[in-house]
């Protein structure tokens, strides 16, 4: 079998796997990139399922790319163009709303419509969460320190952490050690009284999370989901123009552009290791890349369980492989759809409609759709993230048509413990379409196609163990140096050569490009060269 | 002028309502108006950044019948316009709209504008600055009627990738035909509605020229086919990011009017606005050419630059220096630009800076919760438009 030597493989063309190819391509490397599946992108991929409709049949909106990113690998000459879509509401069951909007008089006149001191706890709501902000935006271009390192390096990033927390001041100090640890609902309660206000918010802190409203560790979420920005605006979300693929589009072509090449139906069997060092891949049909240099793009679960030999790699750190948190616990829809659904509760022309909208009443009734997930079923009543994109961008259906994504919290990787089967899937599906057709009476004579994704396809398709849509929980224990294992934050695999650049790394998934970026710079700062990725803008 | 601008008592109003306002004040939610000449405009109607996104990424509205309108007629009506303007307005044939500048006799710009050649010999002037004296004067010994309509054509901007699809719909069939800077009239309401492929955002777009009585219909015509199209309505803010991304100049705000200038180094030549392509000393004379040619000679005294400046705090107002040392200029217009994700700037420099490899910077005050801070930032200059998508140029245009 053939086999050509690089300087660096990168095994994954996700959008982490792209970004640091393109770094390492920039440098002066000879970068290969290895896809499995036909086309690019990992989880930012856009998709003609249905004829004439595009899906971002994975991740399906946008904030936390890192803009410092965007601007230095030129992302907009690319093609990438990021629009913000504004509202976003929650319809309860008795047909009231709380709606999201911009001008901050009119949002605490909508909360006040619920609780008139909840109109005013808003500003302190809104005050604390953008501290926190903050605080956290400069830490996502850099790379965590190892606390129990005395290399100046360390010292030195340990130092800057320190001041930065200082900086914050006591109050806030004790308030930050509080708020990672916290429950989304105890977080809700220093500040709000109205239920749907509290689980209006609360949304932001379980997507994608194995974890309840009530559960610790969810008040960190809420912020990943926040600490974005579109232009500036913190906190906002927009659509990549064209889908999600359009990100990976992007990156692959300012990838391209400095030289790299990638190769698609190429999915890698093993990483080979020779004299403990990584000599390159080998491909399941025999193939054969050489380089000194492996990066994967994978999970930490799969990069270690699926790409290496038990025999390479020391037994504790393999059981930390095997036991690195990555539950199952969303699932998808994508549906075409021949028109504009109503929902009774707005009405037509409702500006709100054009952001994530959400069927929700109280925590409670949250915490309900956990339990199920915890007895090994999906949520009776799921938790939907839903979204029609083509109401605000014209390229992804044919006009007047439009297609709706459909984000869903709890759905478990195995159902009672078994795998998933077609029927469970057809069941997991009407419970979804059933709740939305609860509260839009023409949705259901508007279908026209439905993808119906659960970890099962989630994982077999995209590669992420049990459908993890953040490549690992976000719990403490997984975040900063614990990412993805304690130890091994610095992007360095327990093999010499080999790195990890996907989102189970620091700072972890959304689309942020970060990790991929973040491991360019210690890949190059072992190759003695200079850093190419810019700085984090400072904002105070 | 309006009769009722014109009577005794027209004091009793101060500012005006566009024809369109029955509709732009239902939806500007926001409440926010300015002043542009006679007339009040919407700042912003719903949210800015929104707006600013449609023009983008599928189109927005912008009332523009403000804009000074100068109806040129007669014999002499090219031979006038080629005196007054610097370039060869002959190469302007019918159907077609060109970018000028015109100049006093000092060759300092007093304003820039679109002369629009209609139908043969039947020219409109648009501009930001009146200019009823100006042309008055430079028409003498000139067989040309020259009238201001601004109040009797009314206008609107409608831009961003979807302008064109949202135009077929309304009945301007053909329109993709249309390449940049050319013309189409298209029965509209019973009368007829003239469109024109120009724009100052940078992007696929048109404006629309009507007579008053039709301009609810036309509005309600836009919005109604253009729902399906993202349409949106939007206010100066929004406008004034895409036109800076697009690297347009505005009068008052990137270069002082000559005619209104009372200190003479505050002008600026076409040179001096990097509009050199817009002088044509080829054809006849014109006003200005001898200080023109005598400038080309000598050098200019300033250069308009574009700058892509470091970082994420625009620099408004901000000055610029070589090497940190030494003042060289100053920002004319600054935003951060969403669509090229970058910090652009146009500035006004002394010569000879503003090449390629000059070490400039920009000195940058911004205030986060009442503190000033101070940042200096590195400029690179760059040519052209910050942000120029190929579907601009694209003809037939496309559907989004």
């Amino acid at each position: 079998m053939g086999a050509a030597n690089y300087d660096a493989i990168v095994v994954g063309a996700g959008h982490n796997g792209l970004t640091n190819a393109a770094y390492l391509a920039r440098a002066g490397l000879k970068v290969l990139v290895l896809e499995r599946n036909p086309w690019i992108g990992g989880a930012a991929v856009s998709r003609e399922i249905e004829k004439g409709w595009i899906y971002s049949n994975c991740s399906y909106v946008c904030s936390l790319l890192r803009p410092e990113i965007f601007r230095d690998l030129e992302l907009a000459r690319h093609g990438l163009q990021i629009v913000p879509y504004g509202g976003g509401v929650s319809i309860t069951s008795t047909g009231d709303i709380l709606g999201n909007y911009t001008d901050h008089d009119v949002q605490r006149r909508e909360f006040a419509r619920h609780s008139p001191r909840d109109g005013d706890s808003y500003q302190r709501y809104s005050t604390d969460v953008m501290r926190q902000c903050k605080f956290i935006r400069p830490l996502l271009l850099r790379t965590p320190p190892d606390p129990t390192s005395l290399k100046p390096r360390d010292i030195r990033e340990m130092l800057f952490l320190s001041k930065e927390f200082r900086k914050l001041g006591e109050r806030v100090i004790y308030d930050t050690i509080r708020f990672y640890t916290m429950s989304i609902a105890d977080f809700m309660n220093e500040y709000f009284e109205s239920d749907l206000i509290k689980a209006h918010l609360s949304g932001s802190g379980i997507i994608g999370t194995a974890l309840g409203v009530y559960s610790p560790g969810t008040a960190y979420v809420l912020l990943h989901h926040y600490m974005g920005d579109v232009d500036g605006s913190i906190g906002s979300w927009g659509f990549a123009r064209g889908g999600m693929g359009s990100v990976s589009k992007a990156l692959a072509a300012a990838f391209t552009a400095h030289g790299g090449e990638i190769v698609t139906d190429a999915p890698v069997d093993r990483v080979i290791v020779r004299h403990g060092k990584v000599s390159g891949v080998a491909l399941t049909n025999g193939n054969e890349y050489h380089a000194k240099i492996v990066v994967s793009n994978l999970d930490p679960k799969r990069t270690f369980t699926k790409l290496f030999s038990e025999k390479d790699i020391g037994a504790s750190f393999m059981k930390r492989a095997r036991n690195f948190k990555i539950r199952g616990s969303s699932g998808k829809l994508n549906i075409a759809l021949d028109g504009l659904p109503v929902f009774t509760a707005l009405g037509e022309n409702n500006p709100l409609r054009f952001g994530d909208m959400h069927f929700l009443d109280s925590l409670e009734k949250m915490e309900h759709a956990y339990d199920d997930w915890k007895s090994g079923t999906w949520s009776k009543e799921p938790y939907l993230d839903l979204l029609m994109p083509s109401m605000t961008d014209p390229t992804m259906t044919p006009t007047g048509k439009h297609w709706m994504s459909v984000f869903v919290q709890y759905v478990p990787a195995q159902i009672h413990g078994r795998d998933w089967t077609d029927a469970d899937r057809e069941a997991f599906k009407n419970t979804v379409l059933d709740q939305i057709a609860r509260y839009s009476p023409n949705f259901k004579s508007l279908i026209r196609h439905v993808e119906v994704r659960t970890p099962r396809e989630i994982e077999n398709e995209v590669g992420l163990t049990e459908g993890n849509i953040f490549q690992g929980e976000l719990t403490m224990d997984q975040l900063m140096f614990n990412r993805p294992f304690p130890g091994f934050a610095q992007y360095r695999g327990p093999v010499g050569g080999f790195y990890m650049c996907g989102s189970g790394t620091h700072p972890g998934g959304g689309v942020m490009a970060a990790p991929g970026a973040n491991a360019a710079r210690e890949i190059l700062m072992d190759l003695r060269r200079p850093n190419p990725v810019p700085e984090g803008w400072r904002d105070d | 002028m309006k009769p009722e601008m014109l009577v005794k008592e027209h004091y009793r109003t101060a500012v005006y309502q566009t024809p369109f306002h029955p509709r732009t004040s239902q939806l500007n939610v926001l409440n926010e108006w300015h002043r542009w000449k006679d007339y009040t405009i919407a700042d912003a109607y719903f949210d800015e950044a929104l707006e600013y996104a449609a023009i983008r990424n599928a189109c927005a509205v912008f009332d523009l019948t403000p804009m000074t309108k100068h109806r040129i007629t007669g014999p002499d009506a090219l031979a006038f316009l080629n005196r007054l303007i610097t370039r060869d307005i002959a190469k302007i044939k019918p159907g077609r709209v060109g970018y000028c500048v015109w100049c006093d006799d000092g060759g300092k710009v007093i304003d820039d504008g679109t002369v629009f050649h209609m139908r043969p010999g039947d020219y409109r002037l648009c501009s930001q600055e009146r200019q009823l004296d100006w042309l008055t004067r430079s028409a003498y010994g000139f067989d040309v009627s020259i009238v201001e309509d601004t109040h009797d054509v009314c206008g609107v901007a409608l831009q961003g990738p979807t302008s064109c699809a949202v135009l077929k719909g309304i009945g301007c069939s053909g329109v993709e035909k249309l390449s940049p800077f050319a013309i189409g009239w298209y029965p509209f309401a019973g009368g007829e509605l003239m469109v024109s492929r120009t724009g100052y955002t940078g992007d696929l777009g048109y404006e629309l020229w009507i007579d008053p009585e039709r301009a609810v219909a036309l509005w309600d015509a836009l919005f109604c086919v253009g729902a399906a199209h993202g349409i949106r309505p939007m206010g100066t803010h929004a406008l004034e990011v895409s036109r800076i991304e697009a690297g347009f100049i505005q009068a008052q705000v990137d270069f002082m009017p000559a005619d209104q200038a009372i200190h003479q180094d505050r002008a600026r030549s076409p040179f001096e606005l990097d509009l050199g392509r817009l002088v044509d000393f080829s054809k006849p004379n014109f006003n200005g050419r001898r200080a023109l040619l005598e400038e080309q000679k000598r050098g200019s005294r300033y250069r308009l630059v574009r700058l892509d400046i470091e970082g994420n705090k625009p620099a408004r107002s901000a000055y610029i220096y070589d090497r940190k040392r030494t003042v060289v200029g100053t920002v004319t217009s600054a935003e951060w630009s969403p669509s090229a994700k970058a910090n652009i700037a146009l500035a006004s420099l002394q010569m000879p800076w503003g090449l390629p490899d000059d070490e400039l910077w920009a000195e940058i005050y911004y205030q986060r919760e009442l503190k000033w801070s101070k940042v200096m930032a590195r400029c690179r200059v760059v040519p052209g438009a910050f942000y120029d998508p190929p579907r601009r140029r694209a003809t037939p245009a496309a559907d989004f």
